[in-house]
């Protein structure tokens, strides 16, 4: 039987060899985070490189970021369900996982940056509606909110075929998914429910996935700083996310694939429909980036000129082209050919995004700083630099790997690809093919067909 | 000017206009009252809100009271009636950073930290350099309250910008907003005399400073309750800092005293980067008919110990 296959081949299993190192070597680096941020804690944030002109650093940047890949959620499970495109379907939870956990560091991240964690709670005893922060608080704890409904919601189904399929999964999974899906027992008023409850979850996501990045960026186009002051920013940032987000679902795809096996559930069709739609939100965010320094570059006002050397020909020349080059340009070209959208080359291009992707948020933050109104006076020598500490890059990495942990262990708890739904899918395939079958019929021998539903049942 | 002299029968009804007043609190030290003064035939020479120079008996000069300093709640209202105004004159200027080292003993600021910051300026190739020192600007519209999630740091009806140091959650996002960079961060836990360490919380005094917060130039209002002057106002040798009350419209470096709106008029004065908006509570006049070239002043930072921190860190 067809669904036989798809339970042994998509319920939960145990990690392999590569799977338990992979699970040591993120632990072990959320351990040494871990030992960083104990030191952050007692000795305050003088154990992290910020200065007072460098006031933020790589956790404000790696902040961008996370919020950045959880946008993913929005794009392939929201506007591409909503635009009818059915071959992003197994790609809905990876990418609804890869939201969830990228926006839950994003939030333990921003927490990490403060100066004084212990008085968080200020923010909710004093919290005022004028500051920017308190739109990001309110709209990522919202996304956060939503995508865990998103995915809760759309698991239900799967959870009850785990309850179902008892003696095949462990005995601890199976009791995760008793207590998160024993009321659902697949009646119809419950399909209903569930349906138009996903609908609704899938027009307000757009909006408040929107609204997460577009503010995130607000934090900096709301100053006045060279590099930052810009009305292109929200638009800016929310088409790098779709960019960023879509290669992490790339990346993720081929891992979960390799290990896995997966080739008959994630094919190559998948990647090639991945490959170019990366490729035209690449020429999205190429164009947004010419706007953000095409423009000010023809003007040169006096303090984006600094800035902008510094970008073009200066200290962060390297970074920057870098970044321009492997990040954007380099991926277009590649997944512009067919072979360059087989799962490999779309890996690997997936993977210079995502880093490009990182270190672009670096390239948003730290030369704007750099490059204050007025000169750096009076300060000590290592106020004017910035290279962030072990601790810095340990807790960064931290915060890396614990996200990638969440979606790990996310992944061996429950189905990666969404079983019912490809079900459901397998049956309309079978009857699209029938259907067709029918109307070759139809012309040839004139004989009276049934409507596809009758044919079905 | 033939009312230079007024006589001290008429002192009752111009006793408001006294600039002693100018550095009292909410109280007014000088209203009328039945005491019979017996006069001490010393004069003293002040100046009058409309500009005149008055002669009074030094009897009816009375100390102004010493207030205590409010702490977070008080220190939120500013001090009735006032706003507090900054005058710097660029032409004075030779870098030589007593406003700042009395202002980093006084707040007891840490290595690395000054709040006034002194720039060696030089607009443009052909322009000529000048030095130009920077305090908190007190902006009208500032950026850094406008972006404060937690109300840490806020506006007073006298002008001043102050930070609720038992409050900030340390995001940083003020120091990010202010266009002048003028605020700087506790990175590391202050080092304080004991005194100051368990001394309760004033935004006035910014004191004691906490790790994790921000600080910057608060104004010196506690000075100002004490009736003194900022302490980079009367650090300063060259006068170059005037310290006033814009709507008694006179400004004091402690030596010489303006009327504000003539000072401004007569030698043109300007704010800082007037085109953002902010419309900061500091004017500066520039830097014309100069007291000292601008290369002294560059010996003057050859001596400088921030210089000699730079090598170390």
């Amino acid at each position: 039987m067809i669904q036989e296959k798809l339970y042994e081949d998509l319920l939960p299993r145990k990690f392999g060899r590569p799977g338990k190192i992979w699970v040591t070597v993120l632990v072990a680096i959320c351990v040494v985070a871990a030992i960083a941020y104990y030191r952050q804690l007692k000795y305050g944030l003088s154990v992290t490189a910020m200065r007072d002109y460098m006031s933020w650093g790589i956790y404000i940047s790696n902040f961008v970021f996370f919020v950045a890949i959880s946008l993913v959620g929005s794009l392939i499970s929201a506007i591409l369900q909503l635009t009818q495109v059915r071959w992003s379907t197994p790609l809905t939870r990876i990418a609804e996982m890869i939201a969830v956990s990228a926006i839950i560091f994003a939030a333990l991240i921003i927490i990490v940056d403060m100066g004084r964690p212990d008085r968080f709670m200020n923010v909710l005893i004093y919290g005022r509606i004028q500051s920017p922060i308190l739109w990001d608080v309110i709209v990522i704890t919202t996304y956060l909110a939503l995508g865990l409904l998103f995915l809760y919601i759309a698991l239900l189904p799967d959870l009850a075929i785990i309850i179902r399929q008892k003696g095949k999964v462990e005995a601890w999974v199976y009791r995760i998914a008793k207590i998160l899906g024993s009321f659902w027992k697949g009646t119809p008023e419950q399909w209903k429910l569930q349906k138009s409850s996903i609908k609704i979850l899938t027009l307000t996501i757009i909006p408040v996935a929107l609204a997460i990045h577009t503010v995130t960026s607000w934090l900096f186009a709301l100053t006045y700083r060279a590099g930052w002051d810009s009305t292109n920013f929200g638009a800016y940032f929310v088409s790098g996310a779709f960019l960023v987000g879509a290669a992490a679902v790339v990346v993720a795809m081929y891992v979960f694939r390799k290990f896995y096996s997966l080739q008959d559930y994630i094919t190559d069709a998948h990647f090639n429909n991945m490959g170019k739609l990366v490729v035209m939100l690449a020429l999205l965010y190429l164009y947004f980036n010419l706007n953000e320094y095409m423009v000010p570059a023809f003007k040169m006002k006096k303090p984006e000129e600094q800035h902008l050397r510094a970008l073009f020909t200066g200290d962060f020349a390297p970074l920057f082209w870098i970044v321009i080059i492997m990040g954007m340009i380099v991926p277009i070209i590649v997944m512009l050919f067919p072979a360059g959208r087989k799962p490999l080359p779309m890996f690997l291009t997936g993977i210079l995004i995502v880093v490009g992707a990182w270190l672009k948020r670096f390239l948003i933050v730290m030369p704007t700083l750099l490059h204050p109104f007025l000169p750096m006076s009076n300060v000590p020598d290592s106020y004017q630099h910035y290279f962030p500490t072990w601790e810095e890059w340990a807790i960064t990495a931290g915060s890396l790997s614990g996200a990638l942990l969440l979606v790990t262990l996310f992944a061996r708890i429950f189905p990666i690809i969404p079983i019912e739904e490809t079900i459901k899918e397998r049956r309309k395939e079978e009857l699209a093919s029938l259907n067709q079958e029918y109307n070759e019929l139809d012309e040839t021998k004139q004989i009276i067909k049934p409507t596809p539903h009758q044919a079905y049942k | 000017m033939k009312d230079n002299n007024v006589s001290s029968s008429t002192l009752a009804s111009s006793r408001r206009s006294f600039l002693g007043e100018l550095f009292s609190g909410n109280e007014n030290p000088f209203a009328v009252s039945d005491e019979v003064v017996q006069e001490t035939k010393e004069k003293v020479q002040l100046l009058s809100v409309e500009g005149y120079v008055i002669e009074i008996d030094k009897a009816y000069l009375k100390p102004v009271p010493d207030m205590s300093v409010p702490l977070t709640v008080d220190g939120r209202k500013g001090i009735e009636g006032r706003k507090f105004v900054m005058v710097i004159d660029l032409s004075r200027c030779k870098n030589l950073k007593k406003c700042q080292s009395a202002c980093n003993k006084m707040h007891f600021l840490g290595e690395g930290q000054n709040w006034i910051k002194v720039h060696a300026m030089k607009d443009a190739e052909h322009t000529a350099p000048y030095w130009q020192p920077t305090t908190c600007l007190h902006c009208d519209e500032p950026p850094c309250v406008k972006v404060c999630p937690v109300d840490a740091t806020f506006k007073r009806s006298d002008g001043i910008v102050l930070i609720d140091n038992e409050r900030c959650i340390g995001c940083r996002f003020c120091m990010a907003a202010c266009p002048y960079s003028t605020r700087v961060f506790n990175w590391e836990k202050p080092v304080l005399p004991t005194a100051v360490e368990n001394s309760a919380y004033s935004p006035e005094t910014s004191c004691p400073p906490k790790i994790g917060t921000v600080s910057k130039c608060d104004f010196c209002p506690d000075m100002v309750r004490k009736g003194e002057l900022p302490h980079c106002v009367s650090a300063c040798p060259n006068g170059v800092f005037f310290f006033g009350d814009i709507n008694e419209d006179a400004v004091t470096n402690g030596v010489e005293t303006f009327q504000f709106h003539e000072l401004i008029r007569d030698r043109a004065g300007f704010r800082l980067m007037e085109d953002l908006g902010t419309k900061p509570s500091v004017y500066y006049l520039p830097p014309v008919n100069r007291m000292f070239r601008f290369e002294e002043g560059l010996q003057e930072s050859e001596n400088s110990p921030v210089t000699k921190e730079e090598s170390d860190s």
